[in-house]
């Protein structure tokens, strides 16, 4: 029902064209699709706990909108806010914790501004530094690739305490004195991403959201893995339907091109990634929330995460890839819409971790000496 | 997507794997893990007497209704028990061709006269069957079946004059169910019909096929008029074709946790040897075996997802893909296991050519692609089926 409900409300409000136009819009996000989105459907409530106003809900629902969102395009910051609200229900209860949570369910972009991306993107990426300065904190640093940065009104900043020791979380308006958002133009030009630049910002002790963050950190990025890996899903599928579809209608040789086994052979072959990526997400959706309630242990979720972030991914642009070949010379032009599913899977591909990265952190867990399980599979 | 069982379904599991326990013992300790894919040919007797001991235990047919002796046992109970016989390293089943091919063929298409004869044989493991499709012009074009049956007045029985090919343990069955064309005017999958024969009468010639393993399962069965009672015809004469479509509907699904852990099995024996020989320090072989454990899982998250599926019995799009998954999978961890072996590869443990299970593995999981639908067949049906693409047009031969 829900599924039924996001595809009439997307096919009607949030057609390409509408990804196209966001192109020139400020932050390449359509506030008021998202405004629309907010006030009609509330999709944006239902990773925030009821007791924030919120629906209290998880992945399961969250992938599956996430899967038409990214069929789509939409320009919405619905992935940003909901792992933000995910990883807000992973620190200890606090007014700013409680106000950051009811300003999501009430519609206001939140997103994470938590690394620079080098050396990765877990805490070794963290290039933002918190000093303790009086009774709060000072803020330094950058935070590199912060989904719909530029149109924020919350920023959660992980930072790394002076003794690089320590993971915090910080929850700061996006217009405090001393943070700069830089919109940046990406390579997926229908994606929104933005540096932060935070110049000694000098916060109070109720911005700090979480300390000791470490482990939550990285199970909040396994989360946003999994939601990735939604966007993923639906980009190929709908990369395969516009294939399949454009193929049925283009003759050559007196016949459509979807007659010819070579493009069947090529399309069947995208049909086995986007359903084997659909089935994994199925799963780490389930284990994600599993982990919510409080039924499943971390390194579960980042199995599943990392089984679904490689699968996903690599399908993702395969099937996108392959869409541009079956396409033949219109796969190019920037008329034709299959360009921005290649992009976007591009673009994903590479958010919160590579594909090859994923899998060595299942190799590392099955192969290496002290990784969990080893004794089972001693020599 | 459902992750679990019921609680119920999970005391039918601890049922099973403790029956097992107790009765894989013994005599019977010898043919734990063979007899699989590969290792069909081995300890068959022992395999058979298995059969006869699952039968008391009321394991075998489970998904029959009870008036034929089967438990009436739901999908999940099937799923459950298979993939525990897995687990236990149950051997191959020697009946599984009559437990899930002729039975519910019978149970759905027989007469009741059928019903009676053949059911209770193949219930308590004591006949053995295997199947008569493809031939040596109908492969992947299976409709193309030039074996034909001719009514003989005199003996008034069918007479059946051709060859099949590819029969699984046909040297070793008791029972063949044959499609023949008894309307040699028609062509493709009309005019076709649906038969049961004894293996053993004169007009039957089996001859073993070896293949690349140096290993014979399968077989050549020649008909030069054998015969065939006149109420062993399933259905009608003509009828052959949608009785044998609807066959290959009864599967369901229902082994293929149980393959999986079988496959688990395989590849938990590559990562030890990896482990073991250091190849598991070797990025590229890290990158494939860690893409080998998630397309395991993923395989069985595909599988749970067809059970969670509606139960009207239509092919979801995951149950589409699954043949073409697990077989590429399979073929490729056959590749990998050779790749972790290295140079060990090559060396065969006795003459004449006595190969370890994982040199096994690597050569029979080429036919994985091919028997069952090919690869090539496989995206045709995928293409055409699930995507709504054009059929291949047929040639005029």
């Amino acid at each position: 029902m829900l599924r039924e409900s996001a595809m009439r409300f997307l096919s009607a409000h949030s057609p390409t064209v509408v990804a196209r136009n966001a192109m020139t819009l400020p932050g390449n996000v359509d506030l008021a699709l998202w405004g629309r989105m907010t006030q009609e459907l509330g999709w944006q409530a239902i990773p925030v706990p009821e007791s924030s106003e919120g629906l209290g809900l998880g992945l399961v629902e969250l992938t599956l909108l996430l899967e038409e969102t990214g069929a789509c395009l939409s320009p919405i910051p619905l992935m940003s806010s909901a792992l933000s609200a995910l990883a807000l229900r992973m620190v200890p209860d606090s007014e700013t914790q409680r106000s950051i949570l009811q300003a999501i369910a009430g519609g206001a972009v939140v997103t994470l501004a938590h690394t620079a991306a080098r050396p990765d993107w877990g805490a070794p990426g963290i290039a933002v530094s918190a000093v303790k300065r009086g009774e709060g904190w000072r803020l330094h640093g950058e935070a590199r690739f912060v989904s719909c940065g530029a149109v924020a009104d919350w920023l959660l900043v992980a930072a790394v305490s002076e003794d690089q020791r320590n993971v915090m979380l910080f929850g700061l308006p996006s217009d405090l004195a001393g943070i700069a958002v830089n919109h940046r133009v990406t390579l997926d030009q229908t994606r929104s991403m933005a540096d932060v630049q935070l110049e000694n910002v000098v916060v109070e002790e109720s911005a700090l959201l979480a300390d000791n963050w470490l482990s939550a950190l990285e199970t909040a990025l396994d989360m946003g893995r999994v939601l990735v890996a939604a966007e993923q899903v639906g980009c190929a599928q709908r990369a395969l339907d516009i294939t399949v579809d454009y193929v049925g209608e283009r003759v050559q040789f007196g016949r459509t091109i979807a007659s010819f086994q070579a493009v069947k052979h090529k399309a069947a072959d995208m049909m086995l990634k986007v359903e084997s990526a659909r089935s994994l997400l199925y799963y780490a959706a389930c284990t994600a929330d599993a982990w919510l309630r409080g039924n499943a242990r971390a390194e579960a979720v980042r199995e599943a995460a990392a089984m679904v972030a490689s699968t996903a991914g690599d399908a993702a642009f395969f099937v996108a890839g392959t869409g541009i070949q079956l396409h033949g010379g219109v796969g190019i032009t920037e008329e034709y819409d299959i360009q921005l599913y290649f992009k976007r899977a591009r673009a994903l591909e590479s958010y919160l971790g590579r594909p090859d990265e994923s899998r060595e952190v299942i190799a590392a867990a099955l192969l290496d000496v002290d990784a969990p399980g080893a004794d089972s599979h001693a020599a | 997507m459902r992750l679990e069982f019921s609680e119920e379904d999970e005391c039918f599991r601890e049922e099973v794997a403790t029956w097992l326990a107790q009765h894989l013992v013994g005599q019977f300790q010898v043919i734990r893990g063979r007899g699989g894919p590969g290792d069909e040919h081995r300890f068959v007797p022992e395999r058979k007497e298995w059969e006869r001991c699952l039968a008391e235990g009321g394991w075998t047919c489970l998904g029959w209704p009870e008036q034929w002796g089967g438990r009436g046992a739901s999908i999940e109970q099937q799923v459950i028990f298979n993939e525990e016989y897995a687990r236990a390293g149950g051997p191959g089943r020697m009946g599984h061709i009559g437990e899930t091919l002729t039975g519910p063929t019978l149970l759905a298409y027989g007469s009741e006269d059928q019903k009676q004869r053949f059911l209770p044989g193949i219930r308590k493991g004591e006949a053995f069957w295997c199947q008569g499709y493809s031939e040596p012009a109908a492969g992947s074009d299976l409709s193309n079946i030039k074996t034909r049956a001719e009514w003989d007045a005199e003996a008034a029985c069918w007479r059946l004059y051709g060859q099949k090919v590819w029969t699984s343990l046909a040297h070793e069955s008791d029972f063949i169910f044959v499609l023949a064309r008894t309307d040699p005017e028609q062509q493709g999958h009309k005019g076709l019909s649906f038969f049961l024969l004894p293996l053993a009468q004169k007009g039957i010639d089996i001859r073993p096929i070896k293949q690349l393993t140096g290993t014979a399962e399968f077989n050549e069965v020649f008909f030069d008029g054998a015969a065939c009672a006149a109420e062993d015809l399933v259905g009608e004469a003509g009828d052959g074709w949608r009785v044998a479509m609807g066959l290959l509907g009864f599967e369901r699904g229902v082994s293929t946790l149980g393959q999986q852990m079988l496959f688990q099995v395989e590849l938990d024996e590559v990562i030890r040897i990896a482990r073991a020989n250091g190849s598991a320090q070797q990025p590229a072989l890290r990158q494939r075996i860690a893409e080998a454990h998630i397309g395991l899982r993923t395989l069985r998250y595909n599988s749970l997802r067809m059970l969670s599926g509606d139960d009207d019995g239509s092919l979801s799009r995951e149950a589409m893909i699954y043949k073409l998954a697990w077989s590429n999978w399979h073929r490729n961890l056959g590749k990998l296991a050779v790749d972790v072996l290295g140079p060990e590869a090559e060396l065969v443990e006795a003459a004449p050519y006595e190969l370890n299970r994982l040199q096994s593995l690597f050569l029979f999981t080429r036919a994985d692609t091919i028997y069952g639908g090919t690869n090539q067949i496989q995206r045709n049906l995928i293409a055409e089926r699930a995507l709504g693409m054009p059929r291949e047009p047929r040639g005029d031969a």
